[in-house]
């Protein structure tokens, strides 16, 4: 509908790097066995992504899947698509024991974006943010007092996920910890 | 007088000079200067007053081990009490204020202790304050408290703010002198991730001063050269300012970085605390000066003889023009030679070994200074400053062989390794009896995850002395410790520095050894605590062998400086008294952190609005506009009540408890829990989960549920609705939405695991709005798009269509005894549904309601709320909720629990509802009583309130409790008490007082 | 502060990302069992100083319940597994063995 409206409605904040909340995005939850055919083979046919490894987040056009867990994924698709393809995920699984569930909405997710990303990150999660850590993973972690999943879209940029009803919580400590003056210069 | 020198110190820059006050005296110093160097050179000796005589104190150090220069720091929302003056960098506009004396520094009342001070020995205060013992509290304490302490406590907001910094490395290097950098280029070399710490701005530590060379280069010209070496490197990173606070379980090390101390008016943290993990920690942190004892070694002008070098060398400022050195080693004669190379003078080296012939004790005769050993201090001469010296004998009792005038008294009474972090999460340390010094043992280091060494301790700290082992140490600390993260070190030799020919030193730890009482009672151990070698012997005599209850009984090396100067010197004298060795008396925990670090930095960033997250509803932000007046749920704020204006709380609680009665009531329901349980065993997992049966359960119906633990009690409650074969939708309560999610899962994933269920959270997905009263329909109708009559959704149905335009859920429950149905709908359009239910609803005379009216209309109902009828002690069976436990079932969780003796005992309080005779509102939490006392003499209780509330509806006060045999005596009459000892005459009633039959909300 | 390896995700989990769940491999006993078996079952645990077998949950993580070997003396860390199983796997048994010789912990050893 058109009246839709995300957490934060896109508010974004520079300090010296740029926090946005990045407005209406489409997310399922998909719980299955990940490593039978049938659902590879549904994941595949209707994301176009193909089932990411362990702590691996794969791209393809508008829609990316990121690893959750053994038997969970995270699939990012327009928001305004969620619906259909959760449908078209329980069709393609027929009667395979899964759970396709549209989580759009219970989800808010922000960009951190500048050269000193990594810097503003390693101020909120107990998670190594070295040059390990590169675009293709996703780390489901704790961003001071929330719990949180991120990956990299590029050396520059962050994604960050986290529930809808913390966004305001998630947004403000992003933006403290990206505040002027809080540069480290470490990574 | 103490001055600035001609020749500038190596630290400053004297063409920049910076103001700063002290005690609201406008003083000037340089860039470069700490504010003790700085005072020093406008020749503020006096810095302060001891904790518990009030003696004047002077500057005694020059780094972090300062006891006595503690300064109440900055103004209002900047001000911070107890900060080092020997630690803190200058800059213009530093506003430091003395401690610890009143009217002033320089007269102070509270110095009369001093003339006491034979009266006020070791435990004095537990002694004397014991009798009688109601005047601890009333007299004693209170007065006490106002003349002990150091600093005031801040009064306002701090104004900073601060920041954590995770970081994860293989080596971490903490000490940023000649043995950290050797180890840290070592390390960093094998191709290790190695960050480097230095807790001051200036690197290269004591070598700076104290000189020597390295592979034929002054060192100055190595440290130089290596920092660039490690810059080079881009695997090493290197951090000044950042002092190692602490070592933990698993390489978990701390990290105290002060960001803006030193720049207060820069954007940006004051402090930030580094939480590193590391896979080896190398700890390079170098050794802590002893002082002496001797009768006045307390009085401005006796300092540690390297902080006598130290301000000379690196700021440039002369503490006085004559300097007496009194020492046991070699190593004091730096401060001698340094002191003749400024051009200042030194009367005399009072040795007090028999004899020494090192280099540097040469040295010193070649440059012509004069040199008495086997001599000690009897006496310092002198007030709130040094005058002189009355010189003994060391062997002796006291007996004045000479006096010498003086300005300065350079002591040094050998060196202590800081073992401190090497010991925070176990290490183990040795005496070495030939340097008399506690030195870690290789062989009993703390341990990792892996039960390896997880810290290797380099140079000086682990008891090298001399440049040459101090540099061979390094480099294998560093190289080990890279190899055992995992790197492969080079194998290049470490440079070398020539070895130098060092005379044995002599422990020395009461001048002169034979000294009596009244000297020793001048003669000063910890100078921050005035704690004296007589008292830490009255100690042992008095019994204390253990050095923990020394410390706690004299206060020896308690407070800000945790005895960094004390410590050993105490537990020499206490080994002494005891007549022990010191490896058996042993010292005292070393605990993180290394210094005080400020509370700020430990809150990090979680202050103000980001100090703990607030979850938002998609409506919060309307409510909160439309005079919500927040309560908080879990981390939620919901609405208690939306005050209108000119209204009180209690009087908008009526209203909406009247209009959603009698019309229409709109509730922002979204924080219900609400998980969807999916699979083939769903319904068998179900079953488990809930004590009633919900397999039976068809599709498109809902059901009430209760859900225990496995000890029996009643953990949480809701509405569960089927919404197709395999799938259900649980409702929980607003605190148990993340509770019960993870208790499904920690049973789906611990025991059945093989049950084919899937669970997901999906609460926030949806806005959910419970629309209440006997309008409910109408404006639901309205607004349009959906059957919601009797027949097409019946009471304890759902169904999904469109209202409004709006995709939707309707369940047709009730948690008011209402015509009431709760819609959810996506959070994105939550709000734009609640706006839309308001404008339709004006015809029905809408109004949204809060907490606080959910709670009366189900009182009204005796529904129970989970928290309030619960608490954790409660099984369901207590709340007469017999018709929700399946009999049929096998198992659930909480069966068997229910099965034992005391939970079927017929004597468990049960719930009744409570009717005051005079319709007044009982207390909260309010007992009722029996007649008698139990074994304690306290009154016998048989129940307890467990709701109440003003209900509008009734005009008079309701309420439901626990209550012994309470279903049996309908119609008694109990008392139940109120604090002020009346009693509140109650009857026991049905709890359902509003709509017994349910017929307002099954229409 | 430890850091355990979560076997699902395949992280090192620093212990602010975990919540404990207390002793691993505990039988459940239902109903039909004696006041004995039950009261061992809710009651009844180990409280040893040395080896010990401990259940947690990566919950801000990948959320799975897993379990850990430890000592609970020098927080040595024999291993991490599923939480998937009665016993521990005989590889973490003969590394304990290795490291503690003659341990033993309820019916393990």
């Amino acid at each position: 509908m058109s009246n839709s409206v995300s957490a934060l409605n896109g508010e974004n904040v520079k300090g010296f790097v740029q926090v946005s909340e990045l407005g209406l995005q489409g997310m399922i939850t998909l719980r299955a066995n990940l490593s039978t055919p049938k659902v590879k083979k549904a994941i595949k046919d209707v994301t176009g992504v193909l089932v990411p490894k362990m702590r691996q987040i794969l791209h393809d056009g508008d829609n990316s899947i990121g690893w959750m867990s053994p038997d969970e994924l995270l699939i990012l698709c327009p928001h305004s698509g969620a619906e259909a393809m959760v449908t078209a995920l329980n069709d393609a699984l027929g009667k395979t024991h899964a759970l396709v569930i549209n989580v759009s909405d219970a989800r808010a997710m922000f960009a951190v974006k500048g050269a000193d990303a990594r810097d503003a990150m390693a101020k909120l999660a107990p998670t190594d943010f070295g040059m390990g850590f590169q675009p293709g993973e996703i780390r489901r972690s704790r961003l001071a007092q929330v719990a949180g999943a991120f990956w990299m879209v590029d050396q520059e940029t962050f994604n960050v996920v986290c529930f809808r009803s913390v966004a305001r919580y998630m947004f403000d400590v992003l933006a403290v910890s990206a505040e002027k003056g809080g540069e480290v210069g470490y990574f | 007088m103490s001055t600035r020198l001609p020749n500038a110190g190596r630290l400053i820059d004297a063409s920049k000079q910076i103001e700063f006050s002290f005690n609201g005296k406008r003083l000037k110093g340089y860039e470069g200067d700490t504010l003790a160097s700085a005072l020093l050179a406008n020749d503020q000796m006096l810095v302060g007053r001891s904790f518990k005589y009030h003696r004047p104190r002077g500057i005694v150090a020059s780094g972090a081990e300062e006891p006595n220069a503690l300064m109440n720091m900055g103004e209002g929302g900047q001000f911070e009490p107890n900060q080092r003056a020997t630690t803190t960098e200058l800059f213009d506009g530093l506003a430091a204020k003395s401690q610890n004396h009143w009217p002033s520094l320089d007269f102070d009342v509270g110095a009369i202790n001093t003339h006491l001070a034979r009266f006020l020995p070791a435990g004095f205060y537990y002694k004397m304050f014991i009798h009688p013992r109601p005047f601890w509290k009333h007299v004693y304490e209170p007065i006490i408290r106002k003349s002990a302490g150091l600093g005031r406590a801040p009064k306002d907001r701090d104004q900073d703010r601060y920041e954590h910094f995770y970081t994860f490395v293989d080596v971490l290097v903490v000490g940023g002198g000649v043995a950290g950098l050797q180890a840290a280029l070592a390390a960093g070399q094998s191709g290790a991730n190695v960050l480097l710490i230095e807790q001051t701005a200036d690197w290269g530590g004591r070598a700076q001063v104290d000189g020597g060379e390295v592979d034929g280069k002054p060192v100055a010209d190595w440290i130089a050269s290596t920092l660039k070496a490690l810059d080079d490197l881009p695997n090493v990173t290197r951090r000044d300012r950042l002092m190692g606070a602490g070592v933990y379980d698993h390489g978990y090390a701390l990290g105290y970085e002060r960001v803006n101390d030193h720049t207060p008016s820069n954007a940006g943290p004051r402090h930030r605390l580094w939480r590193i993990r590391a896979k080896q920690i190398v700890t390079a942190t170098g050794a802590i000066e002893r002082p002496l004892s001797f009768a006045g070694n307390d009085i401005p002008g006796v300092m540690l003889a390297s902080a006598v070098r130290d301000y000379a060398v690196n700021f440039g400022v002369s503490v006085g023009d004559r300097t007496v050195v009194v020492t046991n080693n070699d190593d004091a004669y730096l401060t001698a030679i340094a002191m003749k190379n400024a051009g200042l003078d030194v009367p005399a080296i009072l040795d007090a070994r028999a004899s020494a012939n090192g280099d540097l004790v040469q040295q010193a005769i070649d440059m012509g200074i004069r040199l008495e050993f086997g001599r000690a201090i009897a006496a310092v001469k002198g007030g709130k400053r040094v005058t002189g010296v009355k010189v003994c004998a060391q062997i002796g009792e006291g007996a004045v062989l000479s006096e010498i005038d003086c300005e300065v008294v350079a002591m040094s009474g050998g060196w202590s390794p800081v073992v401190h972090l090497w010991s925070h999460c176990g290490g183990k340390l040795n005496w070495d009896v030939e340097q008399q010094m506690f030195r870690p043992d290789a062989t009993r280091p703390p341990t990792s995850h892996d039960g390896e060494a997880m810290v290797t301790v380099a140079g000086i700290a682990n008891g090298y002395l001399d440049l040459n082992n101090v540099l061979q140490d390094a480099d294998q600390a560093g190289k080990n410790a890279a190899k055992a993260a995992g790197s492969k070190p080079k194998t290049a030799k470490a440079p070398t520095a020539s070895e130098a020919t060092i005379s044995p030193m002599e422990p020395v730890w009461l001048m002169p050894q034979g000294a009596p009482i009244k000297k020793r009672m001048k003669a000063w151990l910890d100078f921050q605590n005035d704690v004296k070698v007589s008292d830490v012997q009255l100690a042992a005599q008095e019994g204390y062998e253990s050095v923990e209850h020394t410390k706690r009984y004299t206060t020896l090396g308690m407070a800000t400086d945790q005895g960094k100067l004390s410590n050993i010197n105490g537990l020499a004298v206490l080994s002494k008294a005891l007549n022990a060795d010191i490896p058996q008396v042993g010292t005292t925990t070393f605990r993180p952190p290394y210094t005080p670090i400020s509370m700020g930095a430990i809150a990090g960033e979680a202050r103000g609005k980001v100090f703990q997250p607030l979850r938002r509803t998609p409506i919060h932000d309307w409510n909160m506009a439309n005079g919500a007046d927040p309560e908080p749920v879990g981390q939620w704020h919901r609405p208690f009540a939306y005050v209108e204006q000119g209204e009180t709380v209690h009087e908008a609680v009526n209203r909406e408890v009247l209009n959603t009665r009698q019309n229409l009531g709109l509730l922002d329901a979204s924080t219900l829990g609400k998980i969807i349980v999916k699979g083939p065993d769903a319904g068998k997992f179900l079953d488990m989960m809930y004590t009633n049966m919900m397999s039976s359960l068809k599709p498109g119906k809902c059901r009430y549920g209760l859900v225990c633990t496995e000890n029996g009690f009643l953990m949480d409650d809701g509405v569960v609705a089927r919404i197709d074969d395999d799938t259900y939708l649980c409702h929980t309560t607003t605190g148990g939405a993340d509770r019960i999610h993870a208790h499904m899962e920690e049973w789906l994933q611990t025991e059945w695991w093989d049950w084919k269920v899937y669970t997901a959270n999906v609460t926030e997905q949806f806005a959910q709005i419970a629309v209440v009263g006997p309008n409910a329909r109408k404006v639901l109708e309205k607004l349009g798009g959906m059957d919601v009559s009797k027949e097409a959704l019946p009471f304890m149905t759902w169904a999904d269509g469109i209202i409004g335009g709006f995709d939707c859920r309707a369940y047709r429950i009730s948690f008011s005894g209402e015509l009431s149905y709760e819609i959810a709908v996506p959070a994105s359009q939550g709000q734009a549904f609640w706006d839309a239910l308001i404008e339709a609803g004006q015809e029905f005379g809408v109004m949204p309601y809060g907490t606080e009216t959910l709670h009366i209309l189900r009182a009204e109902k005796g529904f129970i709320m989970i928290g309030d009828e619960s608490d954790g002690t409660v099984i369901p069976q207590d709340l007469n909720l017999q018709w929700a436990i399946s009999k049929k079932k096998e198992d659930f969780l909480g069966k068997r629990a229910q099965l034992r003796s005391h939970m079927a005992d017929p004597d468990r309080w049960k719930l009744v509802g409570l009717e005051t005779l005079d319709g007044s509102v009982l207390p909260d939490g309010a007992y009722v009583v029996a007649d008698g006392t139990n074994a304690n003499g306290q009154r016998n209780m048989i129940g307890r309130v467990t709701s109440t509330y003003y209900s509008a509806t009734l005009d008079r006060g309701i309420a439901m409790g626990l209550v012994l045999h309470g279903p049996d005596r309908m119609g008694e009459v109990l008392d139940i008490p109120k604090t002020d000892g009346t009693i509140i005459k109650t009857r026991i009633v049905d709890p359902v007082i509003y709509d017994k039959d349910g017929e307002k909300q099954n229409v | 502060m430890l850091i355990l390896d979560c076997p699902y995700c395949g992280t090192s989990a620093d212990e602010t990302e975990l919540s404990p769940g207390g002793e691993a491999h505990i039988k459940r006993y239902g109903p039909g069992s004696s006041d004995t078996d039950f009261e061992g079952y809710l009651f009844g645990r180990e409280n040893p100083k040395g080896v010990h077998f401990e259940r947690w949950r990566h919950a801000n993580g990948c959320g799975k319940w897993f379990h850990a070997a430890r000592c609970t003396m020098t927080l040595e860390v024999f291993g991490t597994y599923a939480a998937q199983t009665f016993e521990p796997p005989q590889e973490i048994k003969d590394k304990i063995s290795a490291k503690r010789p003659g341990w033993s912990w309820r019916d393990f050893s």
